[in-house]
């Protein structure tokens, strides 16, 4: 079995239909691409074949390239060995896009069409680029477009190339830049494919059959072409490139390679005949792949993030499907985890103490279903099928048949005690309960439990309807099934799941909480707040962490401080930061929901200025830290909680605490998170750069011993905990 | 070492940058040629009489292309042995042109040079010789590039010069433009611009708006703030280099600006037995020049650098500069300047400068040479100080004294 077959058909047409064995989607592989290229070279060398359709077998086209494999290109041939492989699927797709035509008159060649039944990206949309005219099924499920971007990569398979010379830089900007995916009639519009057809197939088979020698000439191999938009010296085209650069370098920050190299192949490529713009763009490529943070990217964002959606770490346990999940409490969250849960397809029962509070919570999902509407996302038919599935009530016999419960009532242990019993009152004797818990213990709550070995904690973030991750947290005596139970859920509801062990804070309000505490003692310490929040913005964290503050407000961080306090007592480190904090919420400033905080809002509520009242009263240092200084103590604040969560056994697997990270609280992405950090760092430095930072700042930046032990052994984190076989 | 002296410096009005603009029906070429033949009437240059013609210009591309000072030596009634080199320093490339001839000249090469520049901006539009600095992503991102507007406004911001401030600067600089052509103070250097016929097509600086008031310059909308927060959003760039600054202020705008315009300058430059051969007496001494290298994004700051290392260099310090000339490229260019070196407006563009009459690129290192020296004989003073800002991130400048 390969993964493309031909069948040559009796009117001259043959059918090259891309079917990977044993996989759902098909992906790229080098031997794959060998398979193509051979078939591609029979076809043209056979007169009667006439035309060419490449097709696929499964529902969609393509998924893209098999990461994996080109992880495996670098291993074994550095950058040597990713330019030539490169360079080997150029030359494959140049002969598509040729296809036998003699180079002078431009003549003679034989046509190749693409028929896409559904989904094509990545090198699922660069091949099909190369043919001379791409069908693609009327399937408006299908996303189209070259998504390379989002795990750090760039298209480099002529993607880049041929969509900046079909589209003009600026047209093209969206798919390349952003990795923007749409649907065929949008893919059509945009200009990246060129027909919405029924049956692909059938239309690309006719259309080779009447295909004349001048549908076969790409624009840029037709003589006087011209970019669209114009080249970089053309004056539109001058604009277009000057502004590409500052727009990449401001939203990017400065700390993604891939956008830069992929504007460089861009601009360089638009300079010279096409031949050698491939040429350039497999430079680049190959520079972004040899590129640290494009491995750890794709580490994270594909390899690791999919084998935790596919349960990685799931217990053999068998199947844990929720069918209907009970909600206890129909605030934010609860109204949130009603609204994913019904949108996945389960029955919801929503408790809260009054009816109207249950009916209100319901009404949050009926808001974003309305919203979905206007967007054209959704349908009045879906809104009502999936608000049918919420059923709000104050009655707890309501929960009979759940397997799930989830409690989001307040954080307080009382009530939480309360509603577990009445709930598991209620529940079969096999169902599992969930706590969604932020700060209480899991092992603390489940004591209220009859079952504590079907009691676990799930946490989600705010708002939970965009929030990718949820954390999966086991207490004491959290049985297996539990876990499953939690991971299956997680996964029905197409999120991200991480599990760890029962600690304060878990894993992610761990390391967020130093991070946030970190910029505001420095503010307290007259460090320009300014400063503070673009030295964090630098290193690719999405929100500076007086803005994050500002965000999960002030008061919150002021009751989680108390209660931390209340905790360690003499031992408590965090004075300095309560000060700032304290005097904030006394101010009545508590961040965006009172249009005060470390940042001034204007009448509806934008973010403006960082509020000129904290230099009254931390009057700037007239010596200001260097921009090194200051994204260290950002950093190690949040990576060292990483390090010593893994020390205490609360994370057990690093790709939890990368993936985690990323997704819980947009650490770094282009970091590929804070092992993935630190790992680029080395341990060495990572460990020198701490000893200094606890000698200016404080035993807060103490090496951990893991991290003292690794730079001593000169290990890594993902050569000393990563996986030891391959994910996918 | 041999001392280098100027001996004359000539410059043409400079005309609006526009296609109304009074010099926009003349060629870049006829423009140089024609003050080039003024040059060597003025001092009697017959034969080979200078080593070379050394012409700044900034756009040189079209009718400014092809090594534009060969094509004008040859527009021109000088000897064809005198062969041309244009070069480009952007908006110092005029004073470079004449630092080089000083410097060859000290150095023992060839007696004497035209030095000077053209830039005929309503006709070969800036930046339309493309630029990989702006252009090519992989040094726009490395180098922090924003357009000069930017970086004028991050001088400001920085350096906390309000909009009021620059808006002085700017009436300040009509005022004294007015006055000094009121006065004929730019007599000695003023070459009118005449036709193959004869007949004069301009004859005095039209950029001017010497009626301008604080009120009419409050009125213009600052001129970066769109490109700098909205499209395609150069702050944001500005920021991650300046990570302190929560914005920036815009506060420049045309009339605060240099002014685009047309125009040519040529300064004569020679050895003492130059002068002695051809019956010319030198007018100033070029002490010392210097060139620097600055932080490309703010750009605009090499003044103040390049001050430091000329006065270095030279043993000299800011307290024997009796006058300056410090190019309005924009009014914080200027205002920084001041602020710097704690100098007194009094003594800083005497006559005003390049917002009030504009700034032919290419020209206008030549053009503040001439009218040093030209002020300093004026007032009777020694010593002065040319200096100007430069595009990606230059400074240069140019110690006169007179002998």
């Amino acid at each position: 079995m390969t993964d493309f077959t031909m069948e040559k058909g009796g009117d001259g047409v043959a059918i090259i239909t891309w079917d990977v064995p044993g996989k759902s989607m098909n992906v790229l592989s080098m031997d794959g691409a060998g398979t193509l290229d051979a078939l591609i070279d029979d076809a043209l060398a056979d007169d009667a074949v006439k035309g060419i359709v490449i097709t696929s077998g499964k529902p969609d086209f393509a998924a893209g390239m098999d990461l994996n494999v080109i992880a495996g290109m670098k291993e074994r041939g550095g950058a040597q060995g990713v330019f030539d492989g490169v360079m080997t699927l150029h030359h494959a797709l140049r002969k598509i896009e040729r296809a036998g035509m003699d180079p002078k008159t431009l003549k003679g060649g034989k046509p190749i069409a693409s028929a896409l039944p559904g989904t094509a990206l990545g090198i699922g949309l660069e091949l099909p680029l190369a043919t001379h005219r791409i069908f693609a099924a009327d399937n408006p499920k299908a996303k189209i477009g070259l998504p390379e971007i989002m795990v750090g990569i760039f298209p480099g398979a002529g993607g880049t190339t041929r969509l900046s010379r079909k589209l003009g830089a600026m047209m093209a900007a969206p798919f390349l830049l952003e990795g923007k995916l749409s649907d065929p009639k949008k893919a059509k519009a945009a200009g990246l494919i060129d027909e919405v057809v029924d049956d692909p197939v059938a239309a690309a088979r006719d259309w080779v059959l009447n295909a004349s020698d001048g549908d076969l000439v790409k624009p840029w191999d037709q003589k006087g072409y011209k970019m669209p938009g114009g080249e970089p010296f053309h004056p539109a085209g001058f604009m277009t490139f000057v502004g590409a650069s500052a727009m990449v370098h401001g939203k990017t920050m400065g700390v993604y390679p891939a956008a830069r190299a992929l504007l460089s192949a861009v601009y360089e490529g638009a300079l010279v005949p096409f031949d050698q713009a491939l040429r350039i763009e497999a430079r680049w490529f190959t520079n972004v792949l040899m590129n640290p943070s494009s491995a750890a990217m794709i580490r994270s964002l594909f390899i690791n993030k999919e084998a935790l959606e596919k349960g990685a770490n799931r217990p053999d346990e068998a199947d844990q499907k929720v069918r209907k999940l009970g909600v206890l409490g129909a605030g934010m969250m609860g109204a949130g985890i009603a609204h994913v849960s019904a949108m996945a397809g389960i029955e919801v029962v929503l408790i809260d103490a009054k009816q109207e509070a249950a009916e209100k919570g319901k009404s949050y999902s009926e808001g974003l279903l309305d919203k979905a509407i206007s967007r054209k996302k959704s349908t009045e038919d879906k809104k009502a099928e999936i608000l049918g599935r919420i059923l709000p009530t104050t009655d707890y016999a309501a929960l009979e048949g759940c397997d799930l419960v989830v409690e989001a009532v307040f954080e307080d242990p009382q009530i939480k005690a309360d509603v577990t019993k009445r709930a598991e009152a209620v529940i079969a004797k096999d169902a599992i309960f969930a706590t969604n818990t932020s700060t209480l213990p899991i092992s603390d709550l489940a004591r209220a439990s009859a079952r504590p070995e079907q009691f676990i904690g799930i946490h989600f973030f705010s708002p939970v309807d965009k929030m990718l991750l949820v954390e999966i947290i086991k207490g004491r005596e959290t049985g297996p099934r539990a876990v499953a139970k939690a991971l299956d859920f997680v996964r029905q509801i197409r999120k991200t799941p991480i599990v760890v062990n029962d600690a304060r804070f878990f894993y992610a309000n761990r390391c967020i909480i130093p991070y946030i505490n970190e910029g505001v003692r420095m503010v307290a310490e007259g460090v320009n707040p300014v400063l503070v929040e673009n030295a964090a913005k630098m290193m690719g964290m999405p929100l500076g962490p007086l803005q994050l503050v500002d965000e999960t407000s002030i008061d919150l961080g002021v009751k989680i401080a108390k209660a931390t306090r209340a905790a360690m007592g003499d031992a408590y480190p965090d004075e300095a930061v309560d000060e700032v904090l304290f005097w904030m919420a006394d101010e009545g400033r508590l961040g965006r929901k009172s249009s005060a905080g470390f940042y001034v809002y204007d009448d509806k509520g934008k973010r403006q200025d960082l509020w000129d009242g904290l230099a009254a009263r931390y009057p700037q240092a007239e010596e200001q830290p260097d921009l090194t200084e200051v994204q260290h103590r950002l950093m190690f604040a949040q990576t060292l909680e990483a390090v010593r969560a893994l020390e205490d056994g609360v994370l057990e697997d690093i790709r939890e605490g990368d993936v985690g990270a990323i997704l819980g609280w947009g650490f770094a992405p282009w970091s590929g998170g804070p092992f993935g950090w630190l790992d680029m760092l080395g341990a060495a430095r990572a460990a020198q750069i701490c000893d200094g930072l606890a000698e200016r700042h404080g035993k807060r930046f103490q090496t951990p011993e893991l991290l003292s032990e690794m730079a001593e052994k000169g290990q890594s984190f993902y050569g000393r905990f990563g996986p030891t076989q391959k994910a996918a | 070492m041999t001392d280098a002296f100027i001996y004359d410096a000539a410059r043409t009005p400079r005309g609006k940058g526009r296609p109304d603009g009074s010099l926009h029906e003349v060629t870049s070429l006829a423009l140089s040629a024609r003050l080039l033949n003024a040059v060597k009437e003025r001092n009697g240059l017959e034969g080979h009489a200078v080593e070379d013609v050394i012409w700044g210009n900034v756009t040189q591309v079209k009718e400014q292309g092809g090594c534009l000072a060969r094509s004008v030596v040859l527009a021109s009634d000088l000897d064809e042995r005198i062969p041309g080199l244009s070069i480009n320093r952007f908006c110092a490339s005029g004073m470079e042109a004449v630092n080089l001839a000083a410097n060859q000249i000290r150095g023992g090469a060839g007696q004497a040079y035209i030095a000077g520049g053209v830039e005929m901006m309503g006709r070969v539009a800036m930046g339309s010789d493309g630029a990989a600095i702006a252009v090519d992503p992989s040094l726009a991102m490395k180098s922090y590039f924003v357009p000069q507007g930017i970086s004028a406004d991050i001088i400001a911001t920085e350096y906390g010069f309000t909009r009021e401030d620059a808006d002085k600067l700017a009436l300040e600089s009509q005022r004294r433009a007015a006055q000094a052509w009121q006065e004929g103070r730019f007599d000695k250097s003023i070459v009118p611009v005449l036709d193959q016929n004869g007949l004069t097509i301009l004859d005095r600086d039209e950029y001017m708006r010497p009626g301008t008031t604080r009120e009419d310059l409050a009125k213009l909308k600052p001129a970066f703030k769109e490109m700098g927060e909205t499209m395609p959003g150069f702050d944001k760039v500005a920021m991650l280099k300046y990570p302190h600054l929560a914005h920036i202020e815009h506060i420049h705008h045309a009339g605060n600006s240099s002014g685009i315009v047309d125009g040519a300058a040529a300064v004569l430059v020679g050895n003492e037995a130059f002068g002695k051969a051809h019956g010319l007496k030198p007018r100033a001494r070029i002490r010392a020049t210097a060139k620097i290298g600055t932080d490309p994004t703010i750009m605009l700051t090499g003044p103040v650098p390049v001050t430091e290392k000329i006065l270095k260099d030279s043993g000299m310090s800011i307290g024997d500069i009796d006058l300056f000339e410090v190019n309005e490229a924009f009014a914080s260019v200027v205002l920084r300047f001041m602020q710097a070196f704690q100098v007194s407006p009094d003594k800083v563009n005497v006559n005003g400068g390049a917002i009030a009459m504009g700034h032919p690129l290419g020209a206008t290192g030549a053009i503040i040479i001439g009218t040093l020296l030209d002020e300093l004989e004026r007032q009777d003073k020694n010593v002065g100080l040319a200096t100007l800002c430069i595009a990606s991130g230059m400074g240069a400048a140019t110690i006169i004294e007179r002998v």
